[in-house]
């Protein structure tokens, strides 16, 4: 009945730890993207794929304290870093939920940057799209981060490699 | 002129002004071709046929309104604001008023029956539909098309907000859009409730365009003070209401259940021929915009003499309002008493899966940016009277003491009358009592 909070602990068991709310929304909607069962609903807001349902889900096991959630001043900014606890770890052991490959995808997201990922989502929201209009969608909602072709090119060459590492 | 060649359909004006008459603006003013033609359009004309706050109905019995209703009000606001307020005004671009007025008109196109609930079982998604109706082979696509081969797609931009005008997409889909000015005034007025009043006329006034977004004149922040207060009570009062959330958990249960006897080969008496591509996820468009909450409805109806026991109680319960109990839950406290109630339920043959639900309801009043976070609201700006805008919460003391500060409520669902009216099994059902209300 907890299964899909059990999802997203089990998520960031298998991240360690994430760095950053913004880098754990685009995380989990690219696995989503590659097939992983998360059934948080993402919408496109006005700066890119975001799942409401997900921020309620991170605040409620945070406050049922499954989750961790540190806070660090980072001078112009404030980053939050979300782990698991041992009452999270608990609370795994009494559900069961493992998908293969899961952590292979996990591990290849969590080492790259947030403005990256954030590049990655919005290119995987447009998907159904040439890739043409994809990139051009990506300017007009991402304009101000002004992504350079190169930095286009190694988003889509990561989507391939994700897609090779999830049907290995 | 935008629109190209198509320029006459899309400046063609009505030889007379149509009106509908309504309870919450008092009239719905129609001047444009395409405006008419979309009303007709039979995907739109199906919205009447959903119900605005699905099963809201069956605790406050007068909120029967639909999505048609809806949708008209969202379009008048719009217009309101673009024709009466921004009309001239050098940040607004005259040229954008069909595609907004028409995405204000069709944002809730792709709503099907008890949305939620189907939404949910069938893992559907009311918005790529809208889009699918927009850019389909359907009457409303037609008719957009004939304003110019790229209006559909720029529509459906503007609600799925990936338009390049942002003002635009705001006046739709933002803290203070039309969309909730409308639907916070209409549900008031058909549930009955006093809250989700507040001075529309006063807001509509004090709007004005900037480049990105709609902000409001500094004189206004009251009105947006009652606006943000009415839809937090809505939210708690209406919209979150616990037995509504009973009906919808019955009504999820109950599709639940004929998806998986169906996915089973459970033989029928009465087959769900609509249904069919829902549940082996075969659909196509036109099976999705055949559906309206009749047809659900009549199912129902009909299951409720089916033979499978749990199909026939949940439908009953569903067409005969005979809901679920609930009890306060908390989850970090409570999970391990969530899994033996589960076994509990299963040794009183009571099917967990079916009679044993946790729900929660959230919502975030108001949110502003915070440094470092994504800002995935858009704040309300004031216009200071130095023309510098001034995020809403640095001036109201009010907006201020309600911003960020989520407020969730969980619930756990269970058929208390299966459980003390039933004889059988009487032992378990008394330790499930006691566990879920402390009944000795």
């Amino acid at each position: 009945m907890l299964q899909e909070h059990a999802k997203i602990v089990q998520f960031i068991t298998l991240a360690g730890e994430v760095a950053g709310r913004k880098k754990l929304q685009k995380m989990v909607y690219i696995a989503k993207k590659m097939n992983f069962p998360f059934q948080e609903k993402y919408q496109f807001h006005i700066y890119g794929p975001y799942s409401e349902e997900l921020t309620l889900r991170v605040e409620e096991l945070c406050n049922m304290a499954f989750l961790s959630e540190k806070m660090e001043d980072k001078g112009s900014y404030v980053q939050y870093t979300y782990a698991c606890t041992e009452e999270g770890r608990q609370f795994l052991s009494t559900m069961t939920s493992h998908h293969k490959n899961l952590d292979h995808c996990i591990e290849r997201l969590n080492i790259k940057s947030s403005r990256f990922l954030e590049m990655v989502s919005t290119l995987l929201y447009f998907d159904h799209l040439p890739r043409d209009e994809q990139i051009e969608k990506l300017h007009v909602v991402k304009g101000k981060l002004n992504f350079s072709e190169k930095e286009i090119e190694e988003a889509f060459s990561f989507i391939e490699e994700l897609q090779t590492v999830i049907t290995c | 002129m935008k629109w190209g060649v198509h320029v006459n359909y899309a400046t063609q004006k009505l030889a007379e002004e149509k009106v509908f008459k309504d309870p919450v603006h008092r009239y719905i003013h129609v001047r444009d071709q395409v405006i008419w033609d979309l009303i007709g359009a039979r995907e739109f004309q199906r919205l009447r046929r959903i119900k605005q706050l699905g099963t809201t109905y069956l605790v406050f019995h007068g909120a029967e309104h639909s999505r048609f209703n809806h949708s008209l009000g969202v379009y008048e606001v719009v217009r309101r604001i673009i024709d009466d307020i921004f009309k001239g005004r050098p940040e607004w671009d005259e040229s954008e008023r069909l595609v907004v007025l028409c995405a204000a008109l069709l944002h809730d196109l792709g709503h099907g029956p008890f949305s939620h609930a189907f939404e949910h079982v069938f893992d559907l998604d009311h918005e790529k539909f809208t889009q699918a109706i927009l850019l389909g082979d359907t009457e409303v696509n037609e008719i957009l098309k004939r304003v110019s081969p790229e209006f559909p797609q720029h529509v459906s931009d503007v609600i799925a907000k990936t338009y390049t005008n942002k003002l635009a997409v705001s006046l739709i889909s933002s803290q203070i859009d039309a969309d909730r000015m409308d639907y916070l005034q209409r549900d008031a007025y058909y549930t009955g409730v006093s809250y989700g009043h507040f001075d529309m006329e006063r807001i509509l006034r004090v709007m004005r365009p900037r480049e990105d977004q709609v902000v409001i004149k500094q004189s206004g922040m009251h009105a947006v003070e009652d606006y943000i207060m009415s839809r937090y009570q809505m939210y708690w009062q209406v919209y979150f209401h616990p037995v509504s959330r009973s009906a919808e958990v019955v009504l999820t249960k109950a599709l639940h259940r004929a998806k998986e006897l169906s996915l089973s080969g459970y033989k029928f008496s009465y087959e769900p021929r609509h249904f069919k591509t829902f549940f082996n996820q075969t659909f196509s468009l036109a099976d999705y915009i055949a559906l309206d909450e009749g047809i659900v409805m009549t199912y129902f109806q009909e299951w409720v003499h089916e033979e499978d026991e749990i199909l026939s109680d949940l439908c009953d319960r569903f067409i005969n309002r005979r809901l679920f109990q609930y009890i306060e839950f908390d989850p970090a406290k409570d999970y391990r008493k969530l899994a033996e109630l589960e076994q509990l339920f299963k040794k009183a043959g009571i099917n967990p899966a079916y009679y044993l639900v946790f729900d929660s309801s959230s919502d975030l009043p108001y949110d502003f940016y915070r440094p470092g976070e994504e800002g995935e609201r858009v704040p309300i700006h004031l216009l200071m009277p130095n023309n510098e805008l001034s995020e809403l919460s640095r001036s109201s003391d009010i907006v201020e003491a309600i911003s960020g500060k989520r407020r969730t409520d969980h619930k756990l669902y269970f058929p208390e009358d299966l459980l003390t009216q039933d004889t059988k099994k009487k032992a378990v059902k008394k330790q499930i009592l006691q566990l879920l209300l402390g009944e000795a």
